[in-house]
């Protein structure tokens, strides 16, 4: 059998091709509601991806990475709510606050390591969440209503459910890709190195510090677009889209999905949103089961989606 | 000026119910090396066992020692069943665990208890105003947290240095192997120690929940905020989570006093009201992110390795 044909890579096909073909069922069958849970899904592994590209390969416990999701989403909230209408002023907008906001606080969090950094990405995070609940011209703690999706000029269509949702499945297989290249090129393996050995990387002569800095200001963009994205899908924006639960929760879709392997993220966004929208078909208390289920996982189930489909391989 | 002394007071009383939570966590972190998100629920736990045996004993004193056992016996229970089997797993796994138990917990809470807030009222002899000045009057109670909360740091204190459980716990912080080798139950003192974090924890729910509501999430907030006081003490140093929590509780009191007030001076009076909690509660995040650049370690590193 070749090489590549195993679980791991008919799963991801599967699951890539079962994505790009998704609106013509929900158009066939009419279910409007599957299309945007899968449009919401997308964007969140977007979100995902980002943060395993600096938690998975370059080994950056980021505890504050929803704060890109809200700071994305109040640029093109923002920009709206001022008139100015235009995509193509808000979402470039949109990646250069996400960036300016990650080299800020990536300069000064790269100072720690261990559980200081994620404490203190957390606290910058939180230190987000209070500003926006403090901006009270765009709504403060009720967040912001976003009453004109971001206008293409006649390019694309955002109100129209299948174009958007296209939209978002072309810019996470581009951020997967992105990662995809970034991984494998020089920058990316001197950023696993870093990961593995970081006092061998430096006495090697590399700029540590530099290059974690590009690799998390690089995340923190790609997570910028998945805000503005998210924006336009719920046409709202708040700031407990920044508060730290949902950080955790962007932590878990990594993890469970597979921290370090290119499309673990994807698959755990799936499981978790699929499954938390399952549960809570069935009983009002569906974390009471999610909650032990996690549990479970880390105790049972190292590696995440990823790694059991890595064991089936060799099993 | 009595504005002032109250606030303070204030101030004293919440960074002494922090330093509760957070001597907990920076126990189970400094000694066990684990991250323990749930500690925040055990925090909800202790405040709506209190408020329910205090219902059915009919005593607030007997339904506050009963709450206590209640949460001592749930952290040990806990640290039993699940997290003694992720010890010696990396952070990012503890922290995936115990984020599970949150989301476990907020929804028993919300199955037995119900989605509304609970109160727990306070017995006559705790609500009257107690003088502490000529002509200063402060709530008995708050005074009461703050005795309280100033004999259990004591007693830990002294306990921790002056003990030979204490001598012990102290040990295992700085090797684990060496003193397991030396023949003392490891495992039993992890959960001892964890049972004690729960306990202190569930102790500054009971003492909290008489002044807020008694909800669900009502640990979250304030786990963060521990988490910023033992990060800015200094992971594992008592001294530095006592320290960081008075400051950490008289900034957030005295901000939320008197920012709005500053912030009038130059700001619309509607724009400061908003304006001013987001700014206090930023303020501690200001803090810790200043402290860990100037300091990565924190203020009173525990020195180890």
């Amino acid at each position: 059998m070749k090489a590549w044909l195993n679980a791991r890579t008919i799963i991801v096909a599967l699951v890539v091709a079962g994505l790009l073909l998704l609106p013509v069922y929900t158009t066939l069958s009419g279910n409007v509601f599957g299309l945007t849970l899968f449009t919401r899904i997308i964007i969140y592994a977007l979100a995902a991806v980002s943060l395993n590209l600096i938690m998975g390969y370059g080994g950056m416990m980021s505890f504050g990475h929803a704060a890109y999701l809200g700071i994305g989403g109040y640029a093109v909230g923002i920009l709206a709510h001022e008139g100015i209408g235009s995509g193509f002023i808000q979402w470039p907008v949109a990646l250069a606050a996400s960036a300016l906001f990650a080299l800020v606080i990536g300069a000064l969090s790269l100072r720690t390591r261990g559980v200081y950094f994620i404490m203190i990405t957390l606290a910058f995070a939180q230190m987000a969440y209070y500003v926006a609940s403090g901006l009270a011209r765009y709504g403060g703690d009720d967040g912001l209503t976003i009453y004109k999706r971001s206008d293409f000029g006649g390019l694309i269509d955002l109100s129209n459910r299948v174009q958007f949702y296209y939209l978002c499945l072309f810019c996470l297989l581009g951020g997967v890709y992105l990662v995809w290249r970034i991984v494998n090129s020089r920058f990316g393996m001197v950023v696993q190195g870093l990961r593995s050995n970081e006092r061998r990387m430096q006495a090697i002569g590399f700029p540590v510090n530099r290059y974690k800095l590009v690799c998390f200001v690089i995340s923190g963009t790609i997570c910028g677009l998945a805000g503005a994205l998210l924006a336009n899908n719920t046409d709202f924006v708040s700031p407990a889209s920044m508060y730290w639960t949902r950080s955790g929760d962007l932590m878990v879709m990594v993890i469970l999905g597979g921290m370090g392997s290119l499309f673990g993220p994807v698959l755990g966004t799936i499981a978790f949103l699929l499954l938390e929208e399952a549960l809570s078909q069935f009983t009002e208390y569906w974390a009471l089961i999610m909650g032990p289920m996690l549990l479970l996982i880390v105790l049972f189930a190292r590696g995440g989606i990823d790694g059991m489909l890595g064991r089936m391989r060799r099993g | 000026m009595l504005l002032v002394v109250e606030q303070f007071l204030n101030g004293l009383q919440f960074g002494l119910l922090l330093f509760l939570l957070a001597a907990g966590l920076t126990l189970v972190f400094g000694i066990m090396d684990f991250v323990n998100l749930a500690h925040g629920s055990l925090y909800m736990m202790g405040a709506y066992f209190a408020a329910t045996f205090v219902v059915w004993t009919d005593s607030f004193i007997l339904g506050c020692v009963l709450a206590l056992g209640a949460t001592l016996l749930l952290g040990i229970l806990l640290e039993f069943v699940a997290l003694r089997h992720l010890y010696n797993r990396d952070h990012l796994d503890h922290v995936l665990a115990t984020f599970g138990l949150i989301l476990f917990f907020n929804d028993a809470v919300r199955l037995i208890w119900g989605p509304a807030g609970l109160a727990l009222p306070l017995p006559p002899w705790l609500t009257v105003p107690f003088q502490i000045m000529p002509g200063v009057y402060y709530p008995a109670y708050r005074l009461a947290i703050i005795v309280v909360a100033l004999v259990v740091a004591l007693l830990l204190y002294f306990v921790v240095m002056r003990t030979r459980i204490g001598m012990l716990i102290r040990a295992g912080a700085s090797n684990r192997e060496m003193i397991g080798a030396l023949g003392i139950n490891i495992k039993l003192l992890y959960t001892l120690v964890f049972g004690l974090g729960a306990a202190l924890a569930g102790l500054a729910g009971l003492m909290q929940a008489p002044i807020l509501t008694v909800q669900i999430g009502m640990g979250e907030n304030i786990l963060i905020l521990a988490f910023v006081i033992i990060v800015i003490g200094g992971i594992g140093s008592i001294r530095g989570a006592f320290l960081a929590a008075i400051f950490v509780g008289m900034i957030d009191t005295l901000g939320r006093a008197f920012l709005p007030d500053l912030l009038r001076q130059v700001l619309s009076s509607s724009a400061a009201s908003t304006a001013a909690p987001a700014l206090s509660s930023m303020l501690i995040y200001l803090l810790m992110a200043i402290v860990l650049v100037v300091r990565p370690e924190g203020l009173f590193p525990a020195g180890r390795r």
